[in-house]
């Protein structure tokens, strides 16, 4: 049996991955290759981690207001993670999804979950995020 | 959501196409900034102008062919490309031509071709308690800090929206109560010989900016009122480190006058003492590179000003930079034209300088492969070059900075930050 969390959706969406997970905030401008969706800010803990299609779990964004342009550029190539997953809501990660979907038809779930929940995400679980905001956690955790 | 009559006809597409588009975009950004209104600004400094690749340049010809034009006075952010000076770099013709595109596009709306990061240091400033929608980190966290005026951290592509519809969020930094400092950080037994030197600010910005979180930062216990490049570098290193879109320095920025007022009478959340021995960290984490060797010097990260013009015309003045090393400043169109004028340019040049204009070093592929090492005074050229440019980077001052350059190696003077 999995875990499921209920998040707040900010953009709806179903994916499907693996969870990448850190407790530390990203710049995507200067912190995400959008060309190879390696994460490049050489003082993030997730730094030389590919993070394309996986379901990246990070508190927030942080840094530069081109963070959005980044993110943007990653889900055109499709280099972008399957889903975004945040501590608080986050409006950088959130315009990328909400610009992709009214430019390219083509956007990326972002939820919210607050910090308790948040901190229930570990890098190496299998995880899908639902339409309505569910986080089905499906293995690779322990629940102790 | 509570959208007055006239967001209304602009979500309907009674106002054009256009309108409709930045309306839709801002109405579905609301709940991610808690909030269910818009408010009126009456000026935007618009970081969409930075070209990242096709997506950004489809958003920009999407807009202006719908026929999009701001309603506010709007400045922009940094280009992808220094317009008339590129092909001195190893600027890929294509990127080139696709950023000035982007160019074209944004100009096409009415934008102000300012093409910079610190608007603040050309066009006319907003003031005290104006509502503004500025994007650009480093120049959100100077107008609400310095300047007093009211804008969120907007991000790239949201900026534009509201300047083509004269709406933004009603949340965040706009509310006054969302104003009040947080997290107290009270300087202790930092000499003032320090608290004047440039670097300091570069160093005690990076440092806040890593620690404070989400919180705004209030900073008591400098007995040195900074310069205005002072607070910028200050502010840009905590946007960089952090996303910090406003700080209170107590008896410096306009809303603090007091300690009580910067917190608007409450308790802080926490309060940190910072001491020399927690500066000397966060200046040793700013730098990537602890040899001799060296390929280039980079300032104007935010873009120089007319004042740092004057101080580096001042310290090169008859000397000659090493032949092997590259010594770059990124500045606007604006600020070079003055410092021409007024003769510091020629002294730069004659030093062997070169200035870029409209875009800076880390949003343009102007850079050499073979620039492996760089050296800057500025802790956001300092903070993102490993990861955008993949060099290495040294953290120094301005004086620092002259002294390798002229020498050909990396030449630190660390006598202000012996404990």
């Amino acid at each position: 049996m999995g875990l499921v969390i209920q998040g707040r959706v900010l953009v709806p969406g179903e994916a499907e991955g693996v969870v990448m997970a850190s407790d530390e905030p990203l710049s995507f401008w200067g912190g995400y290759d959008q060309v190879t969706g390696e994460i490049i800010d050489r003082r993030h803990p997730l730094s030389g981690r590919n993070a394309a299609n996986a379901i990246l779990a990070i508190p927030a964004s942080r840094g530069s207001s081109t963070t959005t342009a980044v993110l943007l550029e990653a889900i055109r190539r499709r280099t972008a993670p399957a889903a975004l997953i945040t501590q608080d809501p986050d409006s950088f990660l959130t315009l990328a999804s909400v610009v992709a979907d009214e430019l390219f038809r083509c956007p990326v779930p972002v939820v919210a979950l607050g910090a308790a929940e948040f901190r229930l995400l570990r890098s190496g679980q299998h995880a899908r995020v639902c339409d309505d905001g569910r986080i089905e956690i499906r293995d690779g955790i322990d629940h102790n | 959501m509570v959208l007055t009559a006239d967001d209304r006809a602009a979500l309907g597409g009674e106002h054009g196409p256009a309108i409709r588009m930045a309306m839709k975009i801002l109405t579905r950004m609301l709940p991610a900034f808690g909030t269910d209104r818009l408010l009126d600004i009456t000026a935007a400094h618009i970081d969409s102008s930075l070209f990242q690749g096709d997506a950004t340049l489809i958003y920009a010809e999407t807009l202006a062919r719908k026929g999009a034009r701001v309603v506010v006075p709007a400045t922009l952010n940094v280009s992808g490309v220094d317009e008339h000076g590129w092909q001195q770099w190893s600027v890929p013709p294509e990127w080139a031509s696709k950023a000035h595109r982007q160019m074209v596009a944004y100009q096409s709306m009415g934008c102000k071709p300012t093409w910079t990061c610190a608007p603040y240091q050309e066009a006319e400033r907003p003031g005290l308690g104006q509502q503004i929608a500025w994007g650009e980190s480093s120049a959100v966290v100077f107008a609400n800090s310095v300047l007093g005026a009211r804008t969120e951290r907007y991000p790239d592509l949201m900026d534009i929206c509201a300047a083509i519809t004269g709406r933004a969020p009603a949340a965040g930094l706009h509310l006054s109560e969302n104003r009040a400092g947080q997290m107290l950080f009270r300087l202790r037994n930092i000499p003032t010989a320090l608290q004047k030197s440039d670097s300091f600010y570069c160093v005690l910005g990076h440092l806040i900016g890593a620690r404070t979180g989400r919180w705004i930062p209030v900073i008591d216990g400098l007995h040195h009122i900074p310069s205005e490049d002072q607070l910028k570098a200050l502010g840009a290193a905590m946007a960089s480190s952090g996303s910090v879109a406003l700080f209170h320095a107590v008896g410096v920025t306009p809303e603090a006058p007091s300690l009580e007022a910067a917190l608007m009478g409450r308790q802080p959340v926490q309060t940190v003492s910072l001491a020399l021995e927690d500066l000397r960290r966060a200046r040793a984490e700013l730098s990537t590179h602890d040899g001799k060797a060296l390929d280039m010097i980079v300032l104007g990260s935010p873009h120089f000003s007319l004042n740092e013009f004057q101080a580096l015309a001042a310290l090169v003045e008859g000397r000659r930079c090493a032949p092997k090393v590259r010594f770059l400043i990124t500045a606007s169109r604006f600020v070079r034209t003055v410092a021409e004028r007024q003769g510091h340019l020629e002294k730069i040049q004659a030093f062997g300088g070169t200035v870029t204009v409209d875009t800076c070093l880390l949003t343009t592929p102007m850079l050499p492969d073979t620039v492996r090492i760089l050296m800057t005074n500025s802790a956001k050229y300092a903070y993102y070059s490993p990861g955008l440019l993949k060099t290495s980077v040294v953290f120094g001052s301005l004086r620092d900075c002259v002294g390798s350059a002229i020498a050909g190696k990396v030449d630190i003077d660390d006598s202000l930050w012996a404990l």
